[in-house]
């Protein structure tokens, strides 16, 4: 079976499940979503089994998708990602329904399987137009999802903010990609990178629509100065939906920014100074802007979106530095290997607040006075998450970081480095300022809390993969250093 | 598998444990004994050898390239033991208190082993900070005095040290970056010496990577003007807190200066104006913070500023270069890490049970708890530098080792610091005596009363002084285990 009709399956199958909802109104959530989590799992299953390679895909989508190392890594990531949203989402239910119209969740099963179809057709794309409708496809998804918790607020608020920025960020990218196709004339990522080693194509024109479309794309991955929504979004929304856009919807965004970048700044490009400079003031501004109103922060949740954005910003300067002789990792591997050390982090922190919710806790830090007296177990995982997104030195957060400042130190790139650590410096405070409330004893006399077996095996799964991953990343090193000899052969 | 490895494991596992519900005391003290056992078992296997002994190295990445490298040579392995040693007696004085008591201390004595036995300079720091994180918790949490107080104290001192290691990190990425030779980047630390050997840098980079490393460990040591989170960290910190992170932990910084800033850049510290920096600086230890503890009031204000004190002598013994005053600064590391840990043990007990430890309501102590009293001299006459305990041994290596080539007439700016330096042994016998005089001595105070702890509660104290007693009159124990150059 191919990878597309296994994409193309999944899409089917979210649609299978909206239109059973609306035949057969009273089959019960859990069904629905153990379905959905079924599929996904088999999905991923029969994806691994699949032949990894572009000549097994169909004829005619070939000359648009591709299956080289990078979109392997990224389809997988999507389906696990998937997967963890679908079960965060059945382990929220019974909360998020009282925020539901009829206390019905179908499209918050189905939903996630059209997203995850449409990430996996984005990390494939070989041109432009492929990336702007798999990205359609994810955003319009979550619009709805967005917007899902319908009588709370802060969800419409949030659907509304979303839904705005969302498509006028669509707009900023369809002109720069016109832009781009009138510089260039083409849209596929290779005739974009021939096109711009040629001195005769225009200079101005190839810059600005690069420079509009990297705007355009800085909207959907949370880059300064196009972050603005993030924080009232992501804390407006479901959690589980908060914790997709987080790691789902970031990846996406990233996987695009690395195929174009990979085009824009190839050796020989005319272009790639400038936007080499252009994504290394980005980058500082975003790590920076992210991490310093972090610190301000009452509410977890809101910090956590912070947080993201700040993560953002290190992702974005791994992208400015190219690749180094003295180091095995291309610039799209450290973005790769940092989303995968993102990705148990921050499902793991947001399935704790997802827990403290269905809890009846709220999400400030002053819900979190106590946590371990409450469940010594779920504060020792909130810890690990938070001491991972801080970069402790063991856990996954730290390679990823220590793999983006070696770049920035390899390439010279001094000023953006102190941004970063400046940043990374002040993610300590804020991180640890919401474990010490976890230890706090004083003055609380709460109840305790307790978490299913479930919850427990999934929690341990993902703090086992952000030490693993942080103790002994060869492995998965590995997997991504076959993707710079690609990049390098290119 | 190298019994280095399960050294540092144990401690971790043991804290897993107990944080997953196993018995605390048991576990813990079950853990730290055998830790001291295999430690003593390591110790005596490498006897006179030299160089790197029970190596053994797993990579984790290939370029960079990490992995995962155990190793120990004398002076690691004297730190070891004095971890091992401190935490046993830390863990072993803990009464009635929750299981986060025994995890805290079983973490911070894992991370400064790990930090002391592996060979990668990744490792190196990442046990440190993973040491770190549950002092500063320990200290906001359970620290004594208000919560805002103990608050305000943990943040201070985790802004110094964070900024510190913050400063570090970007010195080692330096030395990793100037030594890897040309085709890969690797941070295990015998490549970095070996190129280093090969391809010295010249001597005025050497001198800036040094400064930067020197700030980066030297705020983790409290090197003046960077001590201030120090003194008020170890008087609030809880027992087994100031115990392990002024008697072991604060090592860390003095020994990445020993094993990583000296072999790498050996002209660093003799380049003209790091040299006179780190004078003024390890001058400001010893004499303005000698004069600020003679100034305390209360007893652990004494040993908190005296721990930041001492540690100028360490300096003084890494500024000068020479074998024997390097030798020295080990062997005071070491001294200094048991005695201090001795005396913030006691400290803590006289608290727990007189509520106070200010001068002027203390006194006569000495006619209702003897062997308390008896315990508490060994630790103070330690301190200042009585001969026959080990941190005489330490001082007077220093000391001597700065006058190895000696013109009457033409002193060093090293041997003036020395001899301006020596005034600070006389500061030490001022503010010791006077505390022991004024806690001990005397008539009885009304309503102060006092025993001797129960015999097992004794134990720990007792295997801290023995060490003193022990090391202090065979300091070749100690020197055997050095016989390589440093």
């Amino acid at each position: 079976m191919s990878v597309f009709t296994i994409e193309a399956g999944l899409a089917i199958l979210g649609l299978a499940l909206l239109l059973v909802e609306a035949f057969k109104p009273d089959i019960s959530r859990r069904t629905l979503g153990l379905t959905a989590i079924a599929g996904t799992v088999l999905a991923l299953v029969l994806f691994i089994l699949a032949p990894h390679d572009t000549a097994s895909l169909p004829g005619f989508i070939q000359p648009w998708h591709q299956l080289d190392g990078l979109a392997i890594f990224y389809k997988g990531f999507a389906l696990v990602i998937t997967i963890l949203v679908l079960w965060l989402t059945l382990e929220c239910a019974p909360y998020l329904t009282r925020f539901t119209l009829d206390g019905k969740l179908a499209e918050m099963f189905s939903l996630p399987l059209i997203v995850c179809a449409g990430m996996m057709w984005m990390a494939s794309a070989r041109d432009l137009v492929t990336v702007f409708v798999a990205l359609e496809l994810v955003t319009i998804s979550f619009y709805v999802l967005v917007a899902f918790a319908r009588k709370s607020a802060f969800s419409l608020e949030a659907g509304v903010k979303y839904l705005i920025l969302g498509a006028l960020s669509t707009g900023v990218l369809v002109y720069g990609i016109a832009w781009i196709y009138g510089a260039t004339g083409t849209m596929s990522f290779d005739g974009i990178a021939k096109a711009l080693a040629n001195p005769a194509t225009s200079k101005t024109a190839a810059l600005f629509g690069s420079a509009v479309l990297l705007c355009g794309l800085g909207f959907k991955v949370a880059a300064a100065p196009f972050h603005m929504w993030v924080p009232d979004v992501y804390q407006g929304a479901p959690t589980p939906v908060t914790a997709f856009l987080s790691v789902g919807s970031k990846a996406a965004g990233f996987v695009v920014l690395t195929r174009a970048l990979d085009a824009f700044m190839s050796a020989g490009s005319i272009i790639g100074s400038e936007i080499q400079a252009l994504l290394l003031v980005i980058g500082a501004l975003t790590a920076l802007l992210g991490s310093l109103p972090a610190m301000f922060q009452t509410s977890v949740k809101r910090l956590l979106a912070y947080s993201s954005i700040s993560h953002a910003g290190y992702l974005l300067l791994a992208l400015a530095c190219r690749e180094s002789a003295r180091f095995d990792l291309s610039s799209g591997g450290v973005v790769a290997f940092y989303l995968a050390t993102y990705l148990p982090m921050t499902v793991l922190g947001f399935l704790g607040l997802g827990i403290m919710r269905a809890n009846g806790l709220g999400e400030d830090l002053k819900d979190f006075t106590g946590l371990a007296k409450r469940n010594p177990l779920l504060a020792l995982l909130m810890t690990l998450s938070f001491a991972s997104l801080a970069g402790l030195p063991l856990t996954a957060g730290f390679l990823g970081k220590l793999f983006v400042f070696l770049g920035l130190a390899d390439h010279g790139c001094w000023g953006a480095l102190t941004c970063a650590v400046i940043a990374a410096a002040t993610g300590f405070y804020y991180y640890f300022k919401t474990v010490l409330a976890m230890y706090t004893t004083e003055g609380t006399d709460v109840p305790a809390l307790s978490l299913s077996t479930a919850t427990k095996a999934v929690a341990g799964a993902l703090a086992l993969a952000i030490v693993i991953l942080g103790v002994y990343p060869k492995p998965l090193q590995g997997v991504l250093k076959a993707d710079k000899a690609a990049v390098v052969a290119k | 598998m190298s019994v280095l490895e399960i050294i540092i494991a144990l401690p971790l596992l043991a804290a897993l444990a107990v944080w997953l519900g196993a018995p605390a005391r048991a576990a813990s003290l079950g853990a730290t004994i055998v830790n001291l056992i295999l430690v003593l078992y390591a110790v005596v296997q490498y006897g006179g050898k030299t160089g790197l002994a029970f190596t053994c190295s797993h990579p984790i990445l290939e370029n960079p390239a990490l992995s995962f490298a155990v190793g120990a040579d004398g002076t690691s392995l004297i730190l070891a033991l004095l971890t091992a040693l401190v935490m046993l007696a830390a863990i072993w004085q803990i009464q009635d208190r929750p299981a986060i008591f025994y995890v805290s201390s079983l973490l911070i004595g894992g991370g400064a082993l790990g930090a002391f036995l592996t060979t990668d300079v990744f490792f190196i720091y990442a046990f440190h900070e993973l040491a770190l994180i549950p002092t500063f918790l320990m200290i906001a949490l359970h620290g004594r005095a208000e919560p805002a107080q103990r608050k305000a104290v943990a943040w201070k001192a985790t802004i110094y040290l964070g900024a510190g290691s913050l400063v570090l990190l970007a010195g080692l990425v330096w030395l990793v970056l100037e030594f890897s030779g040309g085709s890969k980047l690797t941070f295990d630390l015998e490549a970095l010496r070996n190129q280093a050997k090969l391809t010295p840098l010249p001597d005025a980079k050497q001198g800036q990577i040094f400064f930067l490393l020197l700030l980066g460990f030297g705020s983790l040591v409290s090197l003046f003007p960077f001590h201030s989170w120090a003194a008020p960290a170890y008087a609030t910190a809880p027992t087994p807190v100031a115990m392990l992170h002024s008697g072991v932990l604060k090592k860390f910084g003095l020994y990445g200066l020993i094993r990583i800033a000296l072999p790498l850049l050996p002209q660093g510290a003799h380049v003209e104006w790091v040299q006179h920096a780190l004078i003024w600086m390890l001058l400001g230890n010893i004499l303005v913070m000698g004069l600020v503890t003679i100034h305390a009031s209360r007893l652990d204000d004494t040993l908190a500023n005296s721990s930041v004190m001492h540690m100028g002598y360490i300096f003084l013994g890494i500024a000068s270069g020479s074998e024997l005053a390097l030798k020295g600064a080990v062997i005071l590391m070491f001294a200094h890490g048991v005695s201090i840990a001795l005396l913030f043990g006691l400290c803590g007990r006289m608290r727990n049970q007189l509520g106070t430890l200010e001068y002027n309501k203390l006194g006569g102590l000495a006619t209702h708890a003897p062997a308390f009293t008896v315990l508490f001299a060994f630790g103070a006459f330690a301190s200042i530098g009585l001969p026959g305990l080990t941190n005489f041994a330490g001082e007077v290596m220093i000391f001597l080792g700065n006058f190895t080539e000696f013109k009457a007439g033409a002193l060093t700016p090293l041997q003036w610091a020395v001899i301006l330096a020596l005034w600070g042994v006389v500061m030490s016998a001022v503010y010791m005596l006077r505390a022991y005089r004024s806690i001990f001595h005397g008539s009885p105070a009304t309503g102060l009363f006092m025993i001797d702890p129960a015999l097992s509660q004794r134990v720990p104290f007792i295997l801290l002084a023995a060490t003193l007693l022990v090391t202090g009159c065979c300091p070749w124990l100690l020197l055997n285990l050095m016989k390589s150059a440093l």
